[in-house]
């Protein structure tokens, strides 16, 4: 055994990219698990192919997962990668111009052969030439060596192979000096069926843990010490699996029963998923015969008293849409998430994009307002779902929970609530003792203060009523066609929406509270690649500020006032800009956007570069 | 078939009355359906506010209007859907679906067959008219081929279904048939389809006197209909005619309809048998065929698990496997770690 020397560093970037096949998503949420026990605050970027399995080799069938953590706070899965684990030459074809200059890359040399170089377009092997010269590279005979090491243990070469990505993984593992306890423990219960690829696969991982202490190519470990964080217990969380426990907190707090109707949608059907496991919690899931089904069981439900929701992305956003409307013409709780991915059409399945903002305010037929609320982070899915459940109950409205693709999949270390500290959610359902003389219920009869109306639920006696998607007659809710009062229903509906915005707290400015030079402002997921670029040009000395949408509608009712304070605006979005137009409809005002379209998340940097450029 | 309950006070057909103005066209057939459903219902031992209508769009949609329970009038095509969740949020309720041929077959097709397939314990009303009311005459997927509407004024090339047929290629548990004009064959339907446990489908043959009048005349008139129309009991004979002369036997693998006599008596005739799919299966192909009398009554009865039952059963496995859940069971499962 060599000595090896430990350099303390602050933050890494790793980018883990094979084949389809070559468990580059495993690897990389294992590495994840075992950093976020490791107290690193953390944050990934998952990135793979819409088909299953494209042809192997090739460019298109590349798989990807990157990984950033530290030990301090970070709000994006890092810019530009410090380590590329590239296990065949497509992928370091597609991953190279990512990496930072003077990168680690780390590459199964057996995966390198002529026919995979061919596949990839590389006139010559770039583990042999001098293309990688810029670069710390690592040739390493993965396939081989789990080959050796695997000899004896009877499985085939195909399943014997197929370790290669643990081996890679125990390799950093050891880099980064980080314990593989957890993924023992888990590749266990993973194949206690199958306990000799169990076996195997731990084998793979501690061939490469020891390969990296043994062999004299590499001299150097990093370790990356615990984050400052606030106190508590904590765990990784993606943002899907925070939208299925936020759901489940909000339907507890307000002693109601959760049903899910959903049908199956890439990036959202891990919210299904999640869902679906939790059976002993009481959770209805439907996995209907298609998305209109979807929500229309949950609008059924909804009417039958349980917390509803449905779950969905852009595409599946469209067919939804007329069932929305019954939703708002009922004034009904429902709750739709919206895992937004590129469009438009089927578009970009496993990318993401923040171009459904329009079609979620908007897309209906007739006047159909819908309060929208758009998650920021992973874990912030959670409370983001618990507060639209909050306002569809309150308000007695369909309320829309966008997330997208980079939040869904993506991942952070979660500090777990004390379900103590959650609030608890007040629902009514009205009985007998709500009747006039007249002994008529009225489920358009309104409350005050929200216009919120009461929500009688079938199988409760005397409250016998009909209700559907043609125009109400004010407090009544008979069938009405006079013109007058569906204008008035209009009005009320209209009203009752604007009155969320009565919920709010005070727009947080994050900078310059009394205001100044310039404001970033977005909504959704850009979040974290906006703060990291004010943030560092803040302690270059730049005078600009960040505010973050929560709610997109209705917009914030102080909104104005907190732009007026700036001088200029900056909204950067992933689309073409949808949002600055709906601010252009509001203030009057300049406004600069900067738009994003790539299936790709913001980089702090590029927010980073057009502050400056702003800011001359 | 929902958990039954004993009214403490009787029910009577005006407890199912609401105060709606009913606004079918004069003569409509919706108008018999109606009527029966409120002379059905107080008769069976479930509690008022336990019935939930549910439609989707068209003139039967507006059903759940004139009945004095609650209702929910959907959107085209949905019904199904929408029943669906309010079972499963709460089954002890007693769910109504009404739709129809366009409703139920065209637009809403997808639905209709994966909630037979599913087997939720809802009942199901179709009233097929082979016409779209609503719209203004339109054919519909159960028009006939070659007949003439707004849509289709040089005759419909479009080649109809028959949706009973669809029902039991999609795993329907319980199909039957009425038509408008038969009071007691259609209450007898609704009283069996509600105590069946699962999907219940019932086809109502419902005359739309303005676009489509006289579609059923054959079945409708009281003095053809005997010869016409074929009454189906469980484990009785196939007997029909005005003089019950007439039976249908199986004269080698097919279907044939033989004069009551020496050779043929009601002993020796084709016996009906709701559980037999082959028998089900006949009867369904008899119904579009001129050469038989069109089957009445449950073509088809029996017993599968419901999805209903399956789901909340499984929670209920689940919450007993798990021991108690909690949130903090549920925030605290996976690996975690402390700081
Ligand atoms: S159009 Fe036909 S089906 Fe509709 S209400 Fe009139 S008669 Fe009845």
């Amino acid at each position: 055994m060599t000595t090896k020397v430990i350099k303390r560093i602050d933050e890494v970037t790793i980018r883990f990219a094979g084949d389809s096949g070559d468990g580059m998503q495993l690897t990389g949420t294992r590495f994840t698990e075992t950093t976020a026990i490791q107290g690193n605050d953390l944050r990934t970027l998952p990135n793979y192919p819409a088909e299953i399995r494209a042809p192997a080799g090739t460019l298109a069938g590349v798989s990807a997962f990157q990984l950033n953590f530290s030990s301090h706070a970070i709000y994006t899965p890092g810019d530009s990668p410090d380590v590329l684990v590239a296990m065949n030459p497509a992928a370091l074809k597609v991953h190279l111009k990512d990496l930072k200059r003077g990168g680690v890359i780390l590459a199964n040399a057996n995966a390198y052969t002529d026919r995979n170089l061919k596949l990839a377009n590389w006139d010559s092997n770039p583990l042999e030439d001098e293309s990688l010269d810029d670069y710390d590279l690592y040739s390493v005979e993965m396939t081989k060596l789990v080959t050796n090491a695997l000899e004896d243990s009877g499985l085939s070469s195909k399943d014997i192979e197929r370790t290669k990505n643990m081996f890679a993984l125990g390799l950093l593992f050891w880099m980064y000096n980080r314990s593989m306890d957890s993924t023992i423990t888990w590749l266990e219960e993973k194949f206690k069926n199958a306990p000799e690829i169990a076996k195997a696969n731990i084998a793979a991982l501690k061939t490469g843990y020891n390969y990296g202490d043994t062999t004299e190519i590499f001299t150097t470990t990093y370790r990356v010490d615990r984050a400052e964080a606030e106190p508590g217990r904590y765990k990784s969380i993606t943002g899907n699996d925070a939208v299925a426990y936020g759901f489940v907190a909000a339907a507890n707090q307000a002693g109601k029963e959760l049903f899910l109707g959903s049908y199956p949608i890439t990036p959202a059907s891990e919210i299904l998923h999640a869902l679906s496991a939790l059976r002993n919690f009481g959770v209805k899931t439907f996995q209907a015969e298609d998305e209109i089904a979807g929500i229309s069981s949950a609008i059924g439900a909804s009417f039958a008293g349980d917390l509803a929701i449905t779950t969905t992305s852009g595409p599946g956003l469209a067919l939804k849409s007329e069932a929305i409307g019954l939703a708002v013409m009922t004034e009904l709780p429902l709750v739709i998430v919206d895992v937004q991915r590129g469009g438009p059409s089927t578009g970009l399945p496993t990318k993401t994009e923040q171009s459904d903002l329009m079609q979620a305010i908007y897309g209906r037929n007739g006047e159909a307002p819908v309060p929208v609320i758009a998650a920021q982070s992973p874990t912030d899915c959670f409370d983001a779902a618990f507060e639209a459940a909050q306002v569809a109950f309150k308000y007695m409205t369909p309320v829309l929970l966008l997330s997208d693709g980079y939040l869904g999949l993506g991942s952070e270390p979660w500090r777990i609530p004390d379900p103590k500290d959650l609030p608890k959610i007040d629902v009514k359902h009205p009985d007998k003792s709500i009747l006039e003389e007249d002994g008529v219920y009225k489920p358009y009869l309104r409350d005050e203060k929200t216009l919120a109306r009461p929500w009688a639920i079938p199988g409760t006696p005397g409250l016998e009523h009909r209700i559907g998607g043609l125009e109400k007659e004010d407090v009544t809710g008979n069938v009405n066609y006079e013109p007058l009062n569906h204008e008035k229903m209009i009005h009320l509906r209209d009203e009752k929406i604007k009155r969320v915005a009565n919920e709010y707290a005070p727009t947080q400015i994050y900078g310059n509270k009394k205001g100044g030079k310039l404001l970033v402002i977005g909504w959704g997921s850009t979040f974290g690649s906006i703060h990291v670029a004010v943030e560092r040009a803040r302690e270059k000395g730049y005078d600009v500020s960040q505010v973050h949408l929560r709610w997109v509608y209705p917009l914030p009712n102080d909104l104005e006032s907190v732009l007026d304070k700036f001088e200029q605006i900056l909204i950067p979005e992933v689309n073409l800009g949808q949002l600055i137009k709906i601010f252009r409809m509001n203030f009057q005002r300049e406004m600069t956007g900067l738009d994003k379209i790539q299936g790709q998340p913001f980089k702090a940097s590029e927010i980073e570069a057009k502050i400056y450029e702003m800011l001359g | 078939m929902s958990e039954v309950k004993t009214n403490e006070i009787k029910l009577t057909r005006k407890d199912f009355v609401s105060s709606s103005e009913v606004r079918w066209c004069p003569g409509c057939g919706d108008y018999a359906i109606l009527a029966n459903m409120q002379r059905v219902l107080p008769e069976m031992e479930t509690k008022k506010e336990k019935y939930v209508f549910v439609s989707g769009i068209g003139c039967s949609s507006r059903f759940p209007y004139y009945m004095d329970t609650y209702g929910f009038h959907g959107i085209h095509g949905r019904a199904p859907a929408i029943a669906s969740g309010v079972k499963l949020a709460n089954p002890e309720l007693e769910v109504w679906v009404i739709t129809g041929d366009g409703d139920g077959f065209s637009i809403g097709g997808n639905h209709m067959i994966h909630v037979l397939r599913r087997n939720i314990d809802l009942n199901i009303i179709l009233f097929n008219n082979r016409i779209y009311g609503l719209t203004k005459g339109q054919y519909s997927p159960t028009s006939q081929l070659g007949m003439k509407t707004k849509s289709s004024p040089w005759g419909s090339v479009d080649r109809p279904f028959n949706p009973a047929s669809v029902a039991f290629g999609a795993e329907a548990t319980f199909i039957a048939r009425g038509i408008d004009v038969d009071a007691k064959g259609m209450q007898d339907v609704l009283t069996r389809a509600q105590k069946h446990k699962g999907t219940s489908f019932v086809e109502v043959y419902q005359n739309c006197i303005i676009f489509n009048d006289g579609e059923f005349e054959d079945v409708s008139n009281k003095k053809t209909r005997p010869d016409y129309a074929l009454y189906v009991e469980h484990g009785k004979p196939m007997v029909f005619g005005k003089e019950k002369d007439k039976g249908i036997i199986i004269d080698g693998s097919h279907p044939r309809v033989v004069e009551l006599g020496d050779k043929y008596t009601p002993e020796n005739i084709l016996h009906h048998d709701e559980t037999n799919p082959i028998i089900t299966n006949m009867l369904l192909q008899m119904s579009l065929d001129a050469h038989f009398p069109t089957p009445f009554g449950v073509l088809r009865a029996v017993d599968a698990p419901t999805y209903d039952d399956l789901l909340h059963e499984q929670i209920k496995q689940a919450k007993k496997q798990r021991g108690k859940s909690t949130l903090e069971t549920l925030f605290y499962s996976g690996d975690t770690w402390e700081v």
